[in-house]
C-alpha cells in the first residue's frame, strides 16, 4: 500500500466548507430490532469517509439510509439540500445525485456493459443515446475497461464486474459516491483494481462514503475513519490517529483483531 | 534422475507421423450404435424390445394409413371399396375439410377471408417474435386485430375503426397527462377511450350501409379450428400483459390493489375452467341489463383470459421473487423510477426466467379452447362430435377425424415449443 499512499499525498485532495450530507439523531429499527441509534453526521463535500466496524454493527444500513434504500423511522437526512422524506419526487432527486456501489456489482445481466452504463442517463436525465455512450466510454476508459464494452456482465471477473459498476453510477455524474463493501466478494488480486479506482476517484475531489475492512485504503485515502458498533458511532478521528492511538475499547480490540493477523 | 540410461532416452524425430483415421470401430455408425444403443447387455436388451415394438406398430398402422381413401363419399361406400382389409377412410377430412376449418354455417364464398386473416397473423406475429426484425412492422401488428376482426366477422368498417380511434385517442390522451401522474393519465385515457367508443358506436349505427364492403357473419357461425384458432391467439396474447399486471399487483405496496389481485387469482385458479365456460354461456346473461346482446364469443375470451391470465401472473410471480434483491437496488440507486425499473431491469429477466412457465400455460390454454365444445359451440372438436359423426354419411369414423384434430394441435403446440427453446437460447446472456 506504500506506493498507494504516495499516489494519494500527490493528489488535490480539498474539503470545502460546504454541507453535503446531514444527518441528525437519525434512528431506523428493523421490525422491534433497533439497528440505528442517534446517529449525527456532518459529511462535507470533497470529504472521504471509510466506515468500519464487526459485522451487525449498521454501518451498511447507515449509508443505506443515505440515497433511501433502507427508510429511516426518526430524525432527519438532508443530501445536498435536499431533504430526504417519503416523497417520492425528493427520493428520485437525491439518488440521482448519490452514486452507489455494491458489495455484489448488481449489474444488470441482460444488458451489455455499455447498456449497463447508458440506461440511467438515458431514461433518468433524457441524455441523448449518443452523448449518454460518449460518457459511457470516457467512464469505462477511465475504469480501464473500455475493450469489454459490448460483452455481458456475466463474461468478465468480478474485479472487472465492480469497476463497471463503479463506471455506471459515474455515468450519472454523481455529486457523492456510497461504496457499500466493494471488495468484500472480490479474490485478494483483483482487490487491487478495485481499490486503485476508488483512490483515483478520491484524488479528483468525489465526496466519498465507504464501508470497508480495507485499513490500507481507509489509512491511505480517507480523511476521517468512523467506528461504528451496535448500532452507534463510537469513534471518529482522522486516520493516523485512528489507527494509532484508538481512544475506545472496543476500538482498540476490533482492531487488534483485523490488524493482528 | 541420475540413472537415467541417456542411450536409451535421448532422441530426435526425422519424420513425422501422418494423421490416420481411428479404426472402423471407433467411428461413424458402429461407434454411434455402440455408444448409445449396445452399451451394456441391458440396453442392447432394451434396444431390441424397443425395435420390435416399432415393428409392431408400423404393421399395424402403416397399411390403415396407406391403404387409406381419400374420395369417396361415405363411409360405407369406403367399406364397399376396401373388402374388409385395413385402411382408412380419409375421405371424411376431404370431404368436409371446409367444415373442419370454418364450421357448417360460415358461408363459404368467404372462405378467403379468415383465410387472408389467418396468413396476416404470421405477419403480425412475427415483429413481435422475433425481434430483430424492423420495429416498423409493430405498426401493422398494432392495426391487425382491427383489420382481422373486419375480416373474419364482416359487417360495416366503421365498426373496427371506431374501435381503433378510440385506442389511438385513448393513446394520446394518456401520453398527455401521464406527466403529472400516471393515474390521472391512465383515468383520462380510459375516458377518451370510452367516450369516442360510445359515440362511433352511434355514428355506426346511423351510417350503417345497406350493403357492407364486406357482408356480416355473426359469431354463432364461427366454428371449426378456426374457432379455436381464434380464441387461442386472443386469449394468449392478451392474458400475457394482464398476467402481468396481476403478478406486479400481487407485490405491490398497496394493500387493494394487493388484495384486488390476490382475490383474483386465487378464486380464478380455484375454479376449473368447464364452470367458468357455463357462466360465460349461461350465468353472465342474468348479471348483464336486459336487452343488451353481449356476443357469446366475447364472454367466452373473458372466461378463458381471465382464467389464462391468473395462472401465468403465478409463473411470473415466480421469476419475480427468482430475481436477487440487488437487481431491484441497482435500479433504485440510479434513480430510475417504478415503472422504468420494471420495464427496463425486472420483467425482462423475470419473463425470460418464466419463459418455460409462460410457454405451460399458452399451450394448455390453446388446447383447453377445445372445451367451448360442451357449451355448444362447433370449434373442431365440437364439429368432430356433433355435424360430421352425427351425419349418416360418415357415422363411425373416430380415428381418422380425431387423429386429424390431433395433428392439427400438435403441430401448433409444437411450433410454439420449439419457438420458446429458441427464445430461451437467444436470450442466454448470463454465460453460466
Amino acid at each position: 500500500m506504500a506506493e498507494t499512499a504516495q499516489m494519494a499525498e500527490s493528489g488535490p485532495m480539498e474539503i470545502s466548507d460546504e454541507v453535503a450530507i446531514q444527518i441528525d439523531k437519525m434512528n431506523k429499527w428493523f421490525g422491534t430490532f433497533h439497528v440505528l441509534r442517534d446517529i449525527d453526521l456532518t459529511v462535507y463535500r470533497g470529504e472521504r469517509i471509510v466506515i468500519c466496524g464487526p459485522s451487525g454493527s449498521g454501518k451498511s444500513t447507515l449509508i443505506r439510509c443515505i440515497n433511501a434504500l433502507e427508510e429511516h423511522q426518526a430524525g432527519r437526512i438532508e443530501v445536498d439540500g435536499t431533504l430526504l422524506s417519503s416523497d417520492l419526487k425528493n427520493i428520485d432527486k437525491i439518488r440521482s445525485e448519490v452514486g452507489m456501489v455494491f458489495q455484489h456489482f448488481n449489474l444488470f445481466p441482460h444488458l451489455t456493459i455499455l447498456e449497463n452504463c447508458t440506461l440511467a442517463p438515458i431514461w433518468v436525465r433524457k441524455t441523448p443515446k449518443r452523448e449518454a455512450e460518449e460518457t459511457a466510454m470516457h467512464f469505462l476508459e477511465k475504469v480501464k475497461i473500455p475493450d469489454q464494452a459490448n460483452k455481458y456482465p456475466g463474461q468478465l471477473s468480478g474485479g472487472q464486474q465492480q469497476r463497471v459498476a463503479i463506471a455506471r453510477s459515474l455515468c450519472m455524474r454523481p455529486r457523492i459516491m456510497l461504496f457499500d463493501e466493494p471488495t468484500s466478494a472480490l479474490d485478494p488480486e483483483m482487490i487491487k483494481e478495485v481499490l486503485d479506482t476508488m483512490i483515483e476517484l478520491a484524488q479528483e475531489g468525489m465526496t466519498m462514503l465507504c464501508v470497508t475492512h480495507e485499513m490500507g485504503f481507509a489509512q491511505a485515502v480517507a480523511n476521517r475513519v468512523i467506528f461504528m458498533d451496535q448500532g452507534q458511532i463510537v469513534e471518529q478521528n482522522e486516520p493516523k490517529a485512528f489507527f494509532n492511538n484508538p481512544q475506545n475499547e472496543r476500538t482498540k480490540l476490533f482492531l487488534s483483531q483485523i490488524l493482528g493477523h | 534422475m541420475s540413472d537415467t540410461h541417456a542411450q536409451s532416452v535421448a532422441f530426435v524425430r526425422e519424420t513425422a507421423i501422418p494423421a490416420a483415421p481411428p479404426p472402423s470401430r471407433e467411428r461413424g455408425p458402429i461407434k454411434w450404435m455402440r455408444d448409445n444403443l449396445f452399451s451394456t447387455w441391458l440396453n442392447a436388451l432394451l434396444t431390441l424390445a424397443a425395435i420390435y415394438l416399432v415393428y409392431q406398430l408400423a404393421v399395424f398402422a402403416l397399411p390403415w394409413i396407406l391403404n387409406g381413401l381419400w374420395t369417396t363419399s361415405s363411409l360405407s361406400e369406403c367399406r364397399d371399396i376396401l373388402q374388409g382389409e385395413t385402411g382408412a377412410c380419409f375421405a371424411v377430412l376431404t370431404e368436409r375439410w371446409n367444415q373442419l376449418l370454418f364450421g357448417f354455417k360460415y358461408p363459404s364464398a368467404f372462405y378467403w377471408r379468415p383465410g387472408l386473416a389467418f396468413i396476416l397473423l404470421f405477419i403480425a406475429a412475427a415483429p413481435v417474435l422475433f425481434f430483430d426484425l424492423p420495429r416498423k412492422m409493430l405498426l401493422f401488428t398494432g392495426l391487425y386485430p382491427f383489420l382481422a376482426y373486419w375480416l373474419i366477422w364482416g359487417g360495416p368498417l366503421l365498426a373496427p375503426l371506431t374501435a381503433l380511434i378510440g385506442v389511438v385517442a385513448g393513446y394520446l390522451v394518456y401520453a398527455r397527462f401521464v406527466k403529472d401522474n400516471f393515474a390521472k393519465g391512465l383515468a383520462a385515457g380510459v375516458v377518451a377511450a370510452v367516450v369516442v367508443w360510445i359515440a362511433g358506436g352511434y355514428l355506426t349505427e346511423l351510417l350503417a350501409p345497406n350493403r357492407p364492403i364486406l357482408p356480416a357473419v355473426q359469431s354463432r357461425d364461427m366454428g371449426g379450428f378456426m374457432l379455436n384458432l381464434i380464441l387461442g391467439t386472443v386469449c394468449v396474447s392478451l392474458s400475457l400483459p394482464i398476467g402481468i399486471c396481476l403478478a406486479l399487483g400481487r407485490q405491490s405496496n398497496m394493500p387493494i390493489i394487493r388484495i384486488i389481485c390476490v382475490v383474483f387469482i386465487e378464486f380464478i385458479r380455484g375454479v376449473p375452467l368447464i364452470t367458468l365456460l357455463f357462466v360465460a354461456n349461461v350465468v353472465l346473461a342474468y348479471f348483464l341489463p336486459p336487452g343488451t346482446n353481449f356476443d357469446l364469443i366475447i364472454r367466452v375470451i373473458i372466461m378463458i383470459t381471465a382464467f389464462a391470465s391468473a395462472y401465468i401472473a403465478e409463473v411470473i410471480r415466480g421469476g419475480l421473487a427468482a430475481l436477487p434483491k440487488g437487481q431491484y437496488e441497482a435500479g433504485d440507486s440510479l434513480g430510475l423510477d417504478y415503472p422504468q425499473a420494471m420495464r427496463l431491469i425486472i420483467l425482462p429477466q423475470a419473463l425470460k426466467i418464466s419463459i418455460p412457465g409462460i410457454v405451460n400455460v399458452a399451450v394448455g390454454l390453446f388446447k383447453d379452447t377445445t372445451l367451448v365444445s360442451v357449451i355448444s359451440m362447433f370449434d373442431l372438436v365440437g364439429m368432430i362430435r356433433g355435424p360430421v359423426l352425427a351425419s349418416t354419411e360418415w357415422n363411425g369414423v373416430y380415428w381418422e377425424l380425431f387423429s386429424f384434430a390431433a395433428l392439427l394441435f400438435f403441430v401448433v403446440c409444437y411450433g410454439i415449443s420449439q419457438y420458446s427453446q429458441w427464445l430461451e437460447r437467444r436470450l442466454a446472456t448470463d454465460h453460466r
